[in-house]
């Protein structure tokens, strides 16, 4: 077999200039999923003939002088939350088991017309709830880099299919950190643009004030590229920002000279394992370095993040997702009554932690409760706003680690829902503000596992992370160096 | 604030959320939510009077579009994943306690 490269920006290269066909492309990674996806199963579907359709179409294009774009002949993975017109869309949930949506997310029809191959829909923790995978209802996917261990989650599979080389780019969703924890953990690139960069027509919703569509790869070059395709205004979703897309690869390479770089305090000291608050100093020193200046910054109601995305995310999740109710789409259990069907099939339908936060979120919006809970959560979420607001005037960046820990084992945190949730806590401040973050791999913890640092930047901030991010890179450690 | 989660509650919740839960299921939900929300007393318990909320991170405001008739999804095609339908259109079973 000939060498395929492995990033999509050689991919693509190499495909428009007709040195290798997307048919060669594409049956090399078929080959690689053959191989090892019933260990890892990073998909729930792999869509075997679009895909050699789609590859077949692009061959075409060059093969008649045309340019397919610049994703040409790249296969792309999709998080199974993102709508593909006639191809089975589950969310991982029984309730949405067999439906074929009608219609494609903005996102799918961007790459598609970039020349990108969708090669398969990713597993995740249902509805995009949880950290671990291990809510999806058609079992956990694997951490490719240890498969006693999670890939993080809720976008896992979608970590795991780049991390595994199943396709050297992928989408994902990030709600509360459902892009960079798993990317964290799976020793990728993951990244979470800001709120209404990139339009969410078609995926379906967890938390609508907080869900945000981004991308993962195994450098960061690949992500800009991705980050890009995606971007820009789309007339379907209502929250799409109406400004030009950032120009991400062209300001890969300034450097972070003179950046005004910041520890966020409360995001680096207790509950942070100490080989990964480690890890996340030597990256700054490797920023400070390249000439950023490195300061410590206080985001006090950073603190309070947890709890205020707990209820609010909860309090939306219960109210999207009272659409599952047998009449539409999805499944139905018969009832005499339609009152009666509906909750035969949701209680059927929803897995556990799926009708945990349903529940969560319909007591703190239920009267007597809403003000002492969603009411408080909303200012607190003001109150994360501006104390975001105070940091940036004295910084470009933040840095925090992304996750507290490496990849954890299988159960280790199934049984106390709590522990699984502080897996966020890191990562749920930017989601709340609305901002970008990135997860960028930077060595290995003392268990030899993959961490990840995490870039904050304001909204739209995206160029100047990006910028650190592809300094994170070259300075960084081997993916399993452990720490010591 | 902090009236501790009770099993009622729960019941009443899941309820409201067209849930159908067991005993079992009940005792669970309870401890594990009550877990939850004694960690929102961080949040409960704050005095945030006068600091306004904020439900979304954007300034939006209404989003309008010109009124001209755009293809949307088909018909045929959305009925056909649906688990009932009669006449083009979503069946569902009684609602009001008529005769099914």
């Amino acid at each position: 077999m000939s060498a395929i490269p492995s990033t999509a920006i050689e991919i693509a290269a190499a495909v428009r200039s007709g040195s290798l066909s997307a048919r060669e492309v594409l049956d090399d990674h078929l080959a690689r999923i053959d191989a090892r996806d019933g260990e890892i199963n990073a998909f729930n579907l792999v869509m075997v003939d679009e895909a050699r359709a789609a590859a077949a179409a692009v061959d075409a294009q060059v093969a008649a002088g045309e340019d397919p774009g610049p994703l040409a002949g790249v296969p792309l993975a999709l998080k199974d939350n993102l709508c593909t017109h006639g191809i089975p869309t589950t969310c991982s949930s029984r309730i949405l088991e067999g439906w074929r949506p009608p219609y494609d997310a903005t996102v799918v029809k961007r790459v598609n017309a970039a020349g990108a191959i969708s090669i398969g829909k990713t597993n995740l923790d249902e509805f995009a709830m949880g950290s671990s995978t291990e809510n999806s209802a058609f079992g956990p996917t694997r951490n490719p880099r240890d498969t006693s261990r999670v890939p993080g989650g809720s976008s896992g599979g979608s970590a795991a299919a780049v991390a595994a080389g199943f396709a050297p780019i992928s989408l994902g969703s990030d709600t509360g950190g459902s892009i960079r924890q798993p990317a964290a953990l799976c020793g990728v690139v993951g990244v979470k643009p800001t709120y209404g960069l990139v339009s969410r027509y078609g995926l379906i919703a967890f938390a609508s004030s907080l869900d945000q569509i981004g991308p993962f790869s195994t450098t960061v070059a690949d992500s800009a590229l991705l980050l890009e395709t995606i971007s820009g205004y789309d007339g379907r979703d209502s929250t799409s920002i109406n400004a030009p897309s950032p120009s991400l690869i062209e300001s890969l390479g300034e450097g972070v000279d003179g950046l005004r770089i910041g520890f966020v305090t409360e995001l680096m000291g207790e509950g942070i394992a100490p080989d990964v608050a480690a890890r996340v100093r030597q990256a700054a020193d490797a920023l400070a370095a390249a000439g950023a200046q490195i300061g410590e910054v206080s985001v006090p109601a950073a603190a309070y993040g947890l709890s205020a995305y707990y209820l609010i995310a909860p309090a939306e999740a219960s109210s999207n997702l009272a659409r599952y109710d047998g009449v539409r789409y999805g499944m139905r259990v018969d009832a005499p009554t339609t009152a009666e069907m509906n909750a035969a099939t949701r209680t059927a339908g929803f897995g556990d932690e799926v009708k945990r936060r349903i529940m969560l979120g319909t007591y703190a919006l239920s009267a007597g409760y809403y003000d002492a809970y969603y009411g408080k959560a909303l200012k607190v979420r003001t109150l994360i706003v501006r104390d975001f607001e105070r940091a940036y005037a004295d910084f470009d960046l933040l840095i925090t680690p992304t996750s507290p820990t490496t990849a954890f084992k299988f159960g280790d945190k199934t049984a106390d829902p709590l522990s699984m949730y502080l897996n966020d806590i890191c990562t749920i401040p930017t989601n709340l503000a609305g901002h970008p973050a990135m997860s960028v791999p930077f060595g290995g913890g003392a268990d030899g596992m993959p961490v990840g640092v995490q870039l904050l930047a304001p909204a739209l901030g995206e160029a100047t992370m990006f910028r650190a991010a592809a300094i994170l890179e070259s300075a960084a450690p081997a993916i399993d160096e452990v720490w010591s | 604030m902090s009236a501790r989660l009770t099993r009622d509650n729960v019941a009443k919740v899941a309820d409201l959320a067209r849930l159908e839960l067991t005993d079992a299921d009940l005792d669970r939900y309870t401890e594990q939510l009550s877990a939850v929300l004694d960690h929102a007393e961080d949040v409960a318990s704050l005095d945030l009077d006068g600091v306004p909320p904020t439900s979304h991170p954007l300034p939006l405001v209404n989003v309008l579009r010109a009124d001209v008739v755009v293809e949307g999804v088909d018909r045929e095609e959305v009925l056909s994943q649906a688990p009932s339908v009669e006449d083009r259109r979503f069946r569902v079973p009684a609602i009001l306690g008529e005769e099914p």
